[in-house]
């Protein structure tokens, strides 16, 4: 799965989502759920808005010594016995990955949850080579074990998918005989997942954080899977954008703090593990060889811009979750697995305007994504940003606006136009107004009124209401 | 290595500094949760916690400690049971609790088949290192004879909680493992049993990990 999702284009892919009636139920209950869940793990700590700041302020400083950090966390799992790559693009880590994979004749690798191996399209590459990928976070086996359906959240990968589709899939591909229930669908997970990985040659993981001064590297779970990826297999992989470290020990607890709480509302999530380094000497279980493989991938053209507070990022999901637009949508129709208000402002960044110029404008700029953020990234300013940057330098804006702008120039530029659009306006939506508004447009109104309603242009026009006025 | 660097020095728009200190930060919340709290109120604070967790909490004394264990194995169906090659069951009067025939206990010289006996056994016990009370938290420091698998391949987890490890939260934590020479090269974080809500955000107790949790707070240790 590479970063691009679902071809087709924007305005098909929403098209879908809107109609998707299970989804966007789903969507709205998770929103709801997790929402809630974040603000009252918040006002428990009743002092969430200096946690907020003390986040802000650790990522903005590692991200100004990004350099020294990296040198320093290398230096530091090279001093523990670990391999480091450097990564410039997708391609490089991918050849680093298969080079490691091939070295040990690996056939069978199962893998927990990882954001940057899906945006490096890492599975298909080792795929290629005759690898068996085995996905073990249940979201992610899940939608691997549906022909490889993309993820739709950021956090809960399967959340477009109710438990009937679920069961029919595992009953299709998995042999599965029993009902739909969540208990036993996970079961069923569970047995399939600890044979594999017993018998598994490699694990892989993403990385939370990674901690500088110790090289170490931090994986939040709730399912325990990237506990087994790791001390089973003989080798172990793990891939990490290059921004997601901190200093220490004490930078790490209090993001983790603010991760769990943001995500999904809990103190800490069933699993923090943080792994410094391949087993250390006599020890039985962990790999026997540990490679950490630092990606940049696009990072480090965002670093010293404007968009430099994106990568402060820590993929809690919260802004995906209060959402308005993401609500009615669906993470499919982003386009991106990085869906949702930071998906919006990242996508186009890390894989260009081209594909996803639409993206910074499936947004009300409500700013409440920038309000739930726990790291006080200013999305919704990043949003309008991405706006400026595709009208000013890319002359990229939607066709339709440049249209109606176009439109509205030319009739505003001229008194003559303007004073008879103005007069004829209400005549010629007239046939398309009931009760004072319109719910089904002509033309360049359609857009607009396949959504919602329309207000129908007022009959008397304020300049003559005004001119009246004074006079009477 | 170097030309990746030397990039992000160059968007920097500065050469790689020698040396960054730690900048004071300018607030520390973390730092004023239960502070000044007794052992009595933290543990207090930790049995809250553990109702949120699905996790079973049960005090007892050193005197009283083995006859608990045995409750909590048979509550629990009973053994397989691994655990650590650990010297504190000995100072808590557990030596011959290790003798038992269902309990296999970590030995580095058996090699892999540890992990067997980790992957066929009910129970798993270990000690906690720390005990974070504000989140339900036992920290485990493993080693070469704590493998890293007796807390999450049995169908149970127990951990035995002596009172003075516990500490308000992860931040005491996080500077006793920055005090320490060397740093285990895995350290776990584990709060109650492993869960999901994957499928339509229904939580299911169990899937990767131990179905259940129990914690034993020794109170007099």
């Amino acid at each position: 799965m590479a970063m691009k999702i679902n071809t087709g284009q924007f305005h098909e892919r929403v098209e879908k989502g809107i109609h998707n009636t299970f989804m966007r139920g789903a969507v709205a209950g998770a929103q709801e759920r997790l929402r809630t869940r974040r603000l009252e793990a918040a006002a428990e700590l009743g002092n969430w808005e200096q946690w907020r700041a003390l986040g802000e302020e650790i990522r903005q400083h590692t991200l100004e010594n990004l350099d020294y950090y990296l040198m320093q966390l290398s230096e530091n799992v090279k001093k523990r016995g670990g391999h480091v790559f450097f990564a410039q693009t997708a391609e490089e880590a991918n050849e680093y990955i298969c080079r490691v994979v091939e070295s040990k004749q690996a056939k069978k690798i199962v893998k927990s949850k990882s954001m940057v191996t899906e945006e490096i399209h890492m599975n298909a590459a080792l795929e290629k080579l005759g690898c068996e990928v085995i996905e073990t976070d249940l979201g992610e086996y899940i939608l691997q074990v549906d022909d490889h359906d993309p993820p739709s959240h950021i956090v809960a990968p399967a959340l477009h998918k109710n438990k009937e589709q679920i069961r029919d899939v595992f009953k299709e591909k998995l042999a599965y005989t029993k009902t739909e229930k969540p208990e036993e669908l996970a079961l069923h997970a569970r047995h399939m997942l600890r044979h594999e990985y017993m018998t598994a040659d490699v694990g892989i993981t993403g990385c939370n954080f990674a901690v500088a001064e110790t090289g170490s590297i931090t994986l939040v779970t709730n399912e325990g899977n990237a506990d087994l990826v790791t001390a089973l297999p003989k080798t172990q992989i793990t891939v990490m954008g290059m921004e997601r470290i901190v200093p220490t020990f004490e930078e790490m607890e209090v993001l983790v703090s603010l991760l769990t709480r943001s995500a999904v509302g809990q103190k800490l999530t069933s699993y923090i593990t943080v792994l410094t380094g391949p087993r250390d000497e006599g020890e039985v279980d962990g790999p026997e060889e540990f490679h950490l493989v630092i990606v940049d991938n696009g990072r480090s053209d965002i670093l010293g811009t404007e968009f430099q507070p994106v990568l402060q990022c820590i993929r809690c999901a919260a802004c995906v979750n209060v959402c308005p637009i993401y609500r009615h949508i669906g993470g499919h129709s982003y386009g991106s697995i990085y869906s949702g208000p930071i998906g919006a402002v990242l996508s186009p960044l890390l894989g260009g305007y081209d594909d996803y110029k639409e993206l910074p404008y499936a947004s009300t700029l409500c700013a409440a994504c920038t309000e739930a953020c726990p790291v006080k990234i200013p999305l919704h300013e990043l949003l309008l940003k991405h706006r400026q940057t595709i009208v000013e330098r890319e002359g990229k804006a939607p066709i339709s606006e440049k249209l109606a702008m176009k439109a509205f120039g030319l009739g505003a530029a001229s008194s003559m136009l303007y004073k008879l659009g103005s007069k004829i306006a209400p005549t010629a939506v007239n046939p398309f107004t009931v009760n004072d508004r319109i719910s089904k447009g002509p033309g360049p109104l359609k857009a607009w009124t396949d959504i919602r309603e329309f207000p129908a242009p007022e009959k008397e026009r304020f300049r003559d209401w005004f001119k009246q006025r004074g006079e009477e | 290595m170097e030309a990746f660097l030397q990039r992000l020095s160059s968007r920097l728009g500065r050469d790689m500094p020698a040396f960054v200190e730690r900048p004071q930060w300018k607030h520390a919340p973390q730092q004023t949760v239960f502070q000044g709290y007794s052992q009595d109120e933290l543990l207090d604070e930790l049995k809250k916690q553990c109702t949120r967790i699905h996790t079973t909490l049960v005090e007892t004394t050193t005197d009283g400690l083995y006859h608990t264990i045995e409750q909590v194995i048979d509550a629990h169906g009973g053994g397989p049971i691994v655990v650590a090659n650990d010297e504190r069951y000995e100072q808590v009067g557990l030596s011959s609790f290790l003798k038992r025939e269902d309990v296999h206990v970590w030995d580095v010289s058996l090699g892999r088949a540890n992990i067997e006996a980790a992957e066929k056994a009910n129970i798993g016990i270990t000690f906690s290192d720390m005990t974070l009370a504000e989140s339900g938290t036992v920290v485990l420091l493993n080693d070469r004879n704590q493998g890293r698998t007796i807390s999450f391949l049995p169908k149970t987890y127990v951990a035995i909680i002596p009172k003075s490890t516990i500490v308000p939260r992860m931040t005491q934590a996080a500077r006793i493992i920055r005090e320490q020479k060397h740093v285990p090269s895995c350290i776990n974080f584990i709060t109650g049993p492993s869960n999901s809500a994957d499928i339509e955000m229904n939580l299911v107790v169990g899937v990767h990990g131990p179905m259940k949790a129990t914690y034993i707070v020794i109170t007099d240790c």
